[in-house]
């Protein structure tokens, strides 16, 4: 027996595996990974030389000469993928906190992470004067200690969406007036190295970074999946959600730490990268058409979106190198007035 | 006009009668305020059970206690014997469905995406989409009459509509026991009786039922067991025509009336007196 979804479908349905998708979203989907792909390639071939098409498969087979292979499997692949894997983060955890809060606008910042991970570098870098695990190691603590603060201020016999907002905004609000404040006390060269690291950049990371972040966003992305339906349930609301054999209260905890994990991971590698955790599950539902948001949808289109960035980032200004979240914030403020206009016009 | 009696003698007492579903000796309440102290309710199998009492009696608590959406603070919901606390969330929801109050359609969803959520209690991480999941979200559309609307937005929909369509999600479930939780407010009297007709009928094919109703003349026309409540403990329970009298109506809505027999169905048609006299 077939059902009517008023656009067309991709079933599978086989004995003990089965599935259905909007065909739409699936080639959607496919188009911007092939895009992302596409992207990653021309990424690895420009830059200070120009490397072509068949010298970039041989940089990454070996059989090229050993510079090539050297520029290609040491430097621009890892930093491309890198911007590949950090927009998948980066893309599903802005999906699983719009998909919580029901909200276009909810990010991970609603929970106070950004702040607070700033903070967290603020501090060790005040502290110690810096280095890269150094500040990643506080950014990352900051960030999930504002974030469990949040929670637990939120929480009233569990933990609604519009809460954990406003929770969020007036934590946020008093992390951003202390970030302020241990700026002033910090010197210049202080100010300077905040300063870089708060703009969010994938330069100079190599091999040494990738390998790390592959890891976990191997557990971290089957995590977030297997969640997918207990979140496209839980969009009905809790009473719904509770009857039809979810738990609101464990799925809605399970879905912030991995939302959290998965920004505190590009955070810790590159410094917060803005806007793509808030614009690529929006854009992502408009060319997909589906309702909510879709996780892997979101997933490709954050990928899709950072490797661009940081595309422009390098060649723009070539050979001055811009931090990739200087571009993310001019592409997400473009997007916003976007919106803004969008929605006015419709009333 | 019907002479007043002590209700709490007629509660009926069907020997014979099986239920499956029991709230055995519950107390319920949010946070440290007690709505209901050890509440003792059973829902006959094969009932439509109504449940009927005035605002904030503790009808709507009962049920999502019933739903396991309320854990009792003491007591336990029992399905077949079992306490459902201790029962696998997606196994008691193989069982026992709740339409809710109020819940949310996500933005740009179409009916027919809404109604096949109502199948994630029967779904794993590999079994998405079945053919018992097509086969039953095409008979819950069927049974509802929203075949025609699979394809529209769900935000484009009417009142009567939509309550339609949420009432397919909860019937894609397959529940044999659905609880409605005040189905039919914020619609019109046709829409009202329109859907108060799908659940006889869904009735009659065999569901258990239970609906909380405001209002009595549909309880009593529609139901076929009635429980009254009042400050969180049952005052009667039994069959409409058995119990749904003036001194009922006096005792738990503290409202004079007269009983009639409804015109077109026979059953207790209350009339309430108010300030109006017959002249």
């Amino acid at each position: 027996m077939t059902v009517d979804f008023g656009y067309r479908t991709l079933a599978v349905q086989r004995r003990g595996w089965s599935g259905i998708a909007s065909l739409r979203a699936a080639l959607v989907t496919l188009a911007l990974a092939a895009a992302t792909v596409i992207g990653v390639v021309v990424s690895i071939s420009t830059g200070t030389y120009d490397i072509p098409l068949d010298e970039v498969v041989g940089g990454l087979l070996g059989t090229a000469d050993g510079g090539t292979v050297l520029v290609v499997r040491e430097w621009r692949m890892p930093r491309a993928l890198l911007a590949t894997l950090l927009g998948v983060a980066l893309g599903m955890s802005g999906a699983i906190f719009q998909s919580l809060t029901r909200n276009p606008l909810g990010s991970p910042d609603v929970i106070g992470f950004s702040s607070g991970s700033y903070t967290g570098a603020l501090i060790v870098i005040l502290v110690t004067g810096g280095g890269y695990y150094a500040v990643a190691a506080g950014a990352l603590v900051g960030g999930v200690v504002t974030a469990l603060v949040v929670f637990v201020l939120a929480y009233r016999r569990g933990v609604q969406g519009f809460r954990l907002i406003i929770v969020g905004i007036g934590v946020s609000a008093l992390l951003a007036a202390s970030n302020t404040y241990l700026m002033l006390r910090a010197t210049v060269e202080e100010q300077l190295t905040a300063g870089v690291w708060g703009s969010g950049s994938l330069n100079g990371l190599s091999i040494a970074e990738l390998v790390p972040v592959a890891l976990v966003m191997l557990v971290l992305v089957p995590a977030v999946l297997t969640l997918s339906p207990a979140l496209r349930v839980l969009e009905l609301g809790d009473d719904a959600a509770g009857s039809l054999g979810s738990r609101p209260t464990s799925i809605r905890l399970a879905a912030i730490v991995l939302g959290v994990a998965l920004v505190a991971l590009v955070t810790a590698a590159a410094g917060p990268i803005a806007f793509i955790a808030l614009v690529a599950p929006q854009i992502a539902r408009r060319l997909t058409r589906s309702a909510g948001v879709g996780l892997i949808a979101a997933g490709v289109t954050g990928a899709l979106l950072l490797v661009i960035s940081d595309f422009l980032a390098q060649r723009l200004f070539a050979p001055l190198q811009l931090p990739v979240g200087i571009v993310t914030v001019s592409v997400g403020g473009v997007y916003f007035v976007w919106l803004l206009v969008r929605e006015t016009r419709r009333r | 006009m019907i002479v007043s009696k002590d209700v709490t003698a007629m509660t009926a007492s069907a020997p014979a009668m099986t239920s499956r579903l029991h709230a055995a000796d519950v107390t319920i309440g949010y946070d440290r305020r007690v709505i209901s102290e050890r509440l003792d309710v059973r829902i006959p199998d094969g009932s439509f059970t109504v449940i009927v009492g005035p605002n904030a009696c503790g009808k709507s608590t009962l049920l999502r206690s019933l739903a396991r959406l309320l854990k009792p603070a003491d007591g336990e919901v029992l399905l077949d014997g079992r306490a459902i606390a201790a029962m696998p969330a997606k196994a008691l929801a193989r069982q026992v469905g709740l339409l809710p109050q109020t819940s949310l359609a996500p933005d740009g969803i179409v009916v027919a995406d809404l109604v096949s959520r109502g199948r994630y209690p029967h779904q794993g991480l590999i079994r998405q989409w079945s053919v018992d999941d097509a086969r039953a979200v095409a008979a819950a559309l069927a049974a509802t009459n929203t075949t025609e609307l699979s394809a529209r937005l769900v935000d484009e929909l009417s009142g009567g509509q939509r309550q339609r369509v949420w009432v397919a999600m909860a019937l894609a479930q397959e529940t044999p026991i659905l609880l409605l939780d005040e189905p039919t407010t914020f619609l019109d009297i046709a829409h009202q009786i329109e859907l108060l007709e799908l659940f006889r009928r869904l009735h009659k094919e065999g569901r258990t039922l239970v609906a909380v109703l405001h209002d009595l003349n549909h309880a009593a026309r529609y139901a076929t067991h009635i429980i009254a409540m009042k400050d969180g403990q049952v005052v009667a329970e039994g069959e409409p025509k058995d119990i749904v009298t003036a001194g009922l109506v006096r005792e738990v809505f503290g409202l004079d009336c007269v009983v009639v027999p409804d015109p077109v169905a026979g059953s207790p048609l209350v009339v309430p007196l108010g300030s109006a006299t017959l002249s």
